[in-house]
């Protein structure tokens, strides 16, 4: 009975080390994450309700929060199409340099973002090597919400093609084969056959990716251009802020932020859970 | 599990006779059918001729080809010469889609975001729309098939919440919901336990005799291949060793291959010299009958054999192990001072560890 009361978080176990491993695993994310927010969101509580609401819901904050999500989901909706179709053509097909092509999808990981920005930059300004072309059809990408839109799908790639590609490589081919027996065409076996069995690893993706472009900064503030009201991303607010030492202002976007995207994260571990239970997991 | 494989079966026979009657079975002819992988062949031009609504067999080692048939007949694998009809009509034309064959493979491959019912109905909601019945008749078709496997009241359960046998079922279910002209089963039963694999066996042969497609289903197992099929095709290394009956490939092997595969057998060296056989220096009271003289391999079957006097000319050896083997009891002789070694059946009094007996099979065969 001594077990059933308290946390119950001993139980007998064959693995040993239980206690060890818990506990260095809740000092660890205390150490690297939780204290650190802890921190930010004591300082923003400083504030109290109605100053925190007042900075929050001032125009110019409500306007950077919103590009910064909005651009955000619609970078993680295009990573998950397009990182499917990559996950797909590396996973199905053999073609030379297959393993190079397999390597370029972690390069958005490797380059410092800045880097990225300014690389992007160059190319989509009007006297880049796209931006020259797009130009005489009036659609202008650097220095407007549409640049920080390529500069997003850009770094989020890696996401959703990293975690669809193993579980379509572990995809049982016989489900397709059992299908097409039952007399589906290859397009009807791919959305209602093998499309279903990935939206886990796709929904994994997308909300890696979506965190990743909330919190972006590197490579957006060189292609985005900055104008206040039109493409300032929160992160960036948040500098111009702590640049003019109003650091309570800072904690509150940065907490205003914070809340959302755990609002998100949230949401799409709901999903996953609930799919696990109705679907099961082996 | 024995009550549910045969209570249900006389209410369904009526409605099953509806459901199957729009296909009739159909003779499937494999000719010369070879397939290579690069350089090494899988199939040296097999042919066969499999009747309308037979079930069939094709019993082999692994790599022996079996899988890689079964694969051509369902359209999954392309030969690389050779023919297949379906009714004198040439089926390697036609694609996976058109062939119109169901196939359960030993992994159940189940959709597993559908519900069971989903599942099964799964081949009739990706028809054309002309050939598409409706909503509510593709429910009640697979709501019958699932009453024919047995598995009503689970149609909105998940594949994972169900055992393995029950998993299969909605397999055959599935495959059955199409119609198909042909019923392929790649080891359908090889992933389960032995005991739901003997009642899925029994079920299975009550579901064909009940819905009369032609059936062939690819096995390693000979006991279920013996238990369950109309004939048997028995394969090695690519070729068909031997076409029968289950008694006729049992009785009657006609390869050294066939006859050490099925069942259990021993071997023995032996000569052939004037009608008369011969174990090392000593004849044996075997009739050579139209044997050629040579050397040949004398193959005996444990159970087969009776101890004899020694005044006859019995295989005679020294007991070296005692074994418990089901009923009975399986003793190992040492015969030639060890040089070689047989199992047999005996009766259970008088023998000893070290003590000599003498046998001889009552039925043998001597390949040469």
């Amino acid at each position: 009975m001594a077990g059933i009361s308290g946390l119950a978080l001993k139980r007998p176990s064959v693995i040993p080390g239980f206690g060890l491993a818990f506990g260095f695993a809740l000092t660890y994310l205390g150490l690297i994450v939780l204290i650190p927010l802890g921190a930010m969101v004591v300082k923003a509580a400083s504030l109290g309700l109605a100053g925190f609401w007042d900075i929050v819901t001032n125009p110019r904050t409500v306007a950077a929060l919103r590009l910064s999500f909005v651009t955000s989901l619609i970078a993680a909706g295009i990573n998950a199409v397009f990182g499917v179709v990559i996950a797909w053509v590396l996973v199905r097909y053999r073609f030379p340099a297959k393993r190079l092509l397999d390597a370029f999808v972690d390069l958005p990981f490797a380059l410092p973002t800045a880097v990225a920005g300014i690389a992007l930059t160059a190319i989509y300004a009007p006297n880049g090597w796209i931006g020259s072309w797009l130009a005489p059809l009036g659609i202008k990408v650097a220095y407007t919400p549409l640049g920080i839109l390529i500069a997003l799908v850009f770094i989020g790639l890696p996401f959703v093609v990293r975690t669809v590609q193993p579980v379509l490589e572990e995809f049982d081919r016989e489900i397709e084969e059992a299908a097409a027996t039952l007399g589906a065409r290859r397009d009807q076996t791919i959305f209602r056959v093998v499309l279903p069995a990935l939206i886990p690893a796709i929904l994994t993706g997308f909300a890696l990716a979506l965190a990743r472009a909330v919190g972006e900064y590197g490579s957006v503030i060189f292609i985005a251009g900055n104008i206040p009201y039109v493409s300032e991303i929160a992160p960036l607010l948040i500098v111009i802020r702590l640049e003019e030492f109003g650091y309570a202002e800072a904690t509150a976007i940065g907490t205003a932020m914070l809340l959302i995207s755990f609002g998100l994260l949230v949401f799409v571990h709901v999903v996953q859970a609930w799919r696990r239970r109705r679907f099961g997991n082996d | 599990m024995d009550a549910w494989a045969s209570t249900s079966f006389n209410r369904l026979s009526g409605e099953q006779s509806r459901l199957h009657k729009e296909e009739k079975p159909v003779d499937v002819t494999v000719q010369n059918v070879a397939r290579s992988f690069g350089t090494t062949a899988a199939l040296h031009g097999v042919s066969l001729d499999i009747r309308a609504g037979e079930l069939i067999a094709l019993l082999g080692p692994s790599g022996s080809g079996k899988t890689t048939l079964l694969r051509i007949l369902a359209g999954l694998d392309v030969p690389t010469s050779g023919r297949v009809l379906f009714d004198g009509d040439d089926a390697l034309g036609l694609t996976v889609q058109e062939r119109n064959v169901g196939l359960v493979f030993q992994s159940y491959a189940l959709f597993r975001h559908m519900t069971v019912l989903e599942n099964v109905g799964f081949g009739l909601r990706v028809r054309p729309r002309a050939r598409r019945p409706s909503r509510s008749e593709i429910k009640r078709r697979s709501l019958e098939l699932l009453e024919l496997v047995q598995l009503s009241g689970l149609e909105k359960r998940y594949p994972t919440q169900l055992s393995g046998g029950q998993r299969q079922r909605v397999a055959f279910a599935r495959a059955l919901a199409i119609q198909p002209r042909v019923l392929l089963l790649d080891e359908p039963f090889g992933a389960l336990d032995a005991k739901v694999r003997r009642d899925l066996r029994r079920w299975l042969r009550e579901i064909h005799d009940r819905t009369g497609h032609t059936t062939v289903f690819v096995t390693h197992d000979q006991e279920e291949a013996l238990e369950l099929a109309d004939r048997v095709v028995v394969l090695n290394n690519g070729k068909i060793e031997q076409v029968g009956t289950p008694d006729e490939i049992y009785d009657e092997p006609n390869s050294p291959f066939v006859f050490s595969f099925i069942g259990e057998s021993s071997v023995l060296p032996v000569h052939v010299r004037n009608g008369q056989v011969w174990l090392e220096d000593r004849p044996l009271d075997l009739p050579a009958g139209t044997l050629r003289d040579g050397p040949g391999q004398l193959f005996l079957r444990p159970h087969d054999v009776d101890v004899v006097s020694k005044a006859r000319n019995g295989i005679s050896g020294i007991v070296t192990t005692v074994r418990r083997h089901g009923g009975s009891r399986r003793f190992e002789l040492e015969i030639d001072q060890g040089r070689e070694h047989i199992e047999v059946e005996l009766p259970e009094s008088e023998r000893s560890l070290q003590s000599s007996v003498a046998v001889l099979p009552r039925r043998w065969r001597i390949y040469q």
